[in-house]
């Protein structure tokens, strides 16, 4: 008669030659005292200490990991710092980015009047005294905010009808010929036109065409509308590629016109896509200073009319509180303005991120199975 | 409310190249003709050479004539829209449109097209083609909901409801049932064979079987060889070339010595 004997041991012969799970830790721990001994030696500072902690760390887990587990490992754990380490230095920048803007504008955005008011009459005489303490901050971006969403609403007037017309033309009646290449072509190449090329050309078009001296917001908001086409086009031109040649054919099928086939079938069907493009594209002509600052000029009061006068925008707003402080002696009150100005250009953007969000959701072919 | 096809010496290209060659064919009003044959020997094409959808396709044309009831297809000033209006077509994968809901679907050949229509017709007609693709009694209760929730067999029939929600004259099927499981594929046939009573059905099949169960008349097409021009080797009753087919290659086929 003969027993199995159940060998009493702790590790699963399966897990053998392994890391303990502690291990990463132990590693980070040492990691970070003998950076600071290191830095220590050479004078304290934090930058240091992360970037010396963080090639020790990936260093020693590498190495204890080929001296037990073998090469596949240590390659498999190299491979794992360098990809959470590219992800710290990419995100590095964005949450000191969002976290200097927050420090720096909520300041200004709690002052109620911020959002309210418009900086006309504000003038170093009361900056004087908001620096001495013996006054408020006051004036504010009302102008600034106005003259931003005019412009862009205007410009996304001008911008979607002729991006979206465009994408139609290229995927639904391009059929590859040279005239469609060619657009294609120049629409990639006017992606990459700097905004301040595009700010110059529809200065110059509306002085010749206008008048020499012609800023107004709808200047700036053809300016804008030169950067915004291309991207619509090719997001939409996107879009609607996907869009199933098979349903293009089932309405076909059932007797229905090219173009009510490509209002009613394929649009509906892309138009989230579409749609959230467009925000996207919105968002990314919002935070434009050089082609405003070119055909919009700046002002400092309120301008509801955007074919008439100078208008002011967020970002020109920043640009000449920082540069062209109200007070020159004083600038701390502009600058609080313009970090306050800042926050909210930034909540504008995320908040147009979200809506893209929102209307890609909204928009989105159903397919629920009730 | 059918008509029938009559087919003269029709070659069908796409660009410069010649996919179908010199086909004649008469398809009779009310009646189910299978289309069999290898892969890529042209039946797909031809198929779609009957409701011109064929020249949807970049570079892609047609010589030869096409007769529905006596009027050719192709004759000059011939609007491929109303073509297609009278000639409907169910395609290979269920293609419902997924922005529409079920009852929208069906709809979607009058709506698409802006014609008007009062609640209580469209009510109606969005029963009567239900029940006519044998789909009426799974979905009445969910007509609102989109119809890509349904399964495949599903959205099958109800392309086929949408297809004859427009009243077609004819109705050509690219292999309906090739995405779709053997009950799905039974429910369809039968459908098939409902349809018959009222509309020209025209069927591309791979499967032999199906051909055999659910058709009055089959046409076999072949191809020489890869590059070469698919013809139609031989059309005549499914139990004739089921059974006793005149031609050597059409015998290999259906006896599975090749293909």
């Amino acid at each position: 008669m003969t027993s199995t004997l159940t060998p009493v041991r702790k590790r699963s012969a399966l897990t053998k030659g392994q890391l303990p799970k502690y291990a990463p830790y132990v590693v980070l721990g040492v990691a970070l005292v003998l950076g600071a001994a290191i830095l220590a030696l050479i004078g304290f500072n934090a930058f240091g200490w992360g970037v010396v902690s963080a090639i020790l760390f990936a260093a020693g887990l590498v190495g204890w990991s080929a001296a037990v587990e073998g090469s596949r490992k240590a390659k498999d754990k190299l491979a794992t710092c360098l990809v959470v380490g590219a992800f710290l230095v990419a995100l590095l920048p964005l949450i000191s980015v969002i976290w200097t803007v927050m420090v720096n504008g909520i300041p200004g955005l709690l002052n109620p009047a911020f959002l309210g008011t418009s900086m006309n009459g504000v003038t170093g005489v009361y900056d004087n005294r908001a620096a001495e303490g013996t006054g408020p901050v006051v004036g504010g971006i009302y102008h600034a905010l106005i003259g931003t969403l005019q412009i862009t609403l205007l410009a996304t007037v001008i911008s979607v009808p002729v991006g979206l017309l465009t994408a139609i033309y290229l995927v639904e009646y391009g059929n590859d010929r040279p005239l469609p290449r060619a657009i294609t072509f120049f629409v990639d190449v006017m992606t990459g036109i700097p905004s301040i090329v595009a700010g110059l050309f529809a200065a110059a078009f509306f002085f010749a065409v206008v008048g020499p001296g012609t800023k107004t917001g709808a200047v700036a908001a053809v300016a804008l509308s030169v950067l915004m086409i291309p991207v619509v086009v090719r997001s939409s031109e996107e879009m609607l590629k996907i869009v199933p040649n098979e349903l293009r054919e089932a309405a076909y099928a059932l007797g229905v016109r090219k173009w009510r086939t490509i209002l009613k079938v394929v649009i509906p069907t892309a138009i989230s896509g579409i749609a959230s493009g467009v925000t996207l594209a919105i968002a990314r002509v919002i935070g434009e200073t050089a082609p405003i600052l070119v055909t919009a000029g700046f002002a400092t009061s309120i301008n509801n009319n955007v074919f008439g006068g100078w208008m002011a925008s967020l970002p020109t707003f920043i640009y000449t509180q920082i540069l062209n402080p109200t007070s020159p002696s004083n600038p701390d009150p502009s600058s609080q303005r313009a970090w306050g100005a800042a926050l909210v250009l930034i909540i504008l953007v995320m908040l147009l991120n979200l809506g893209a969000r929102l209307i890609a959701r909204v928009f989105a072919p159903k397919t629920g199975r009730r | 409310m059918s008509k029938r096809i009559d087919v003269k010496d029709l070659n069908v290209y796409y660009g410069n190249f010649l996919a179908v060659e010199d086909v004649s064919i008469n398809i009779e009003a009310k009646s189910v003709t299978a289309f069999i044959g290898p892969s890529g020997c042209g039946k797909s094409t031809f198929l779609r050479t009957l409701n011109r959808m064929h020249e949807v396709l970049p570079g892609a044309r047609v010589e030869g004539e096409v007769l529905l009831d006596g009027d050719n297809l192709y004759g000059p000033g011939v609007d491929p829209v109303t073509v297609r209006s009278q000639i409907g077509m169910v395609f290979q994968r269920p293609n419902p449109f997924p922005t529409m809901s079920i009852r929208d679907n069906v709809l979607a050949g009058v709506k698409l097209n802006n014609q008007k229509i009062s609640k209580g017709e469209a009510d109606a007609l969005v029963e009567r083609s239900l029940r006519g693709a044998n789909l009426w009694n799974e979905v009445k209760d969910r007509l609102e909901k989109p119809g890509s929730g349904l399964s495949g067999g599903q959205q099958q029939r109800l392309c086929i409801a949408r297809a004859i929600a427009v009243e077609p004259q004819v109705i050509l099927m690219d292999e309906p049932c090739s995405a779709l499981d053997p009950i799905s594929t039974l429910a369809v046939e039968d459908l098939i064979n409902e349809l018959k009573d009222q509309y020209t059905v025209v069927i591309v099949t791979h499967n032999m079987q199906q051909a055999a169960r659910v058709s009055d008349k089959t046409a076999f097409f072949n191809i020489a060889g890869t590059g070469k021009p698919g013809k139609l080797i031989e059309f005549a009753e499914t139990s004739t070339i089921f059974n006793n087919p005149s031609q050597k290659a059409t015998e290999d086929y259906v006896s599975g010595r090749f293909g």
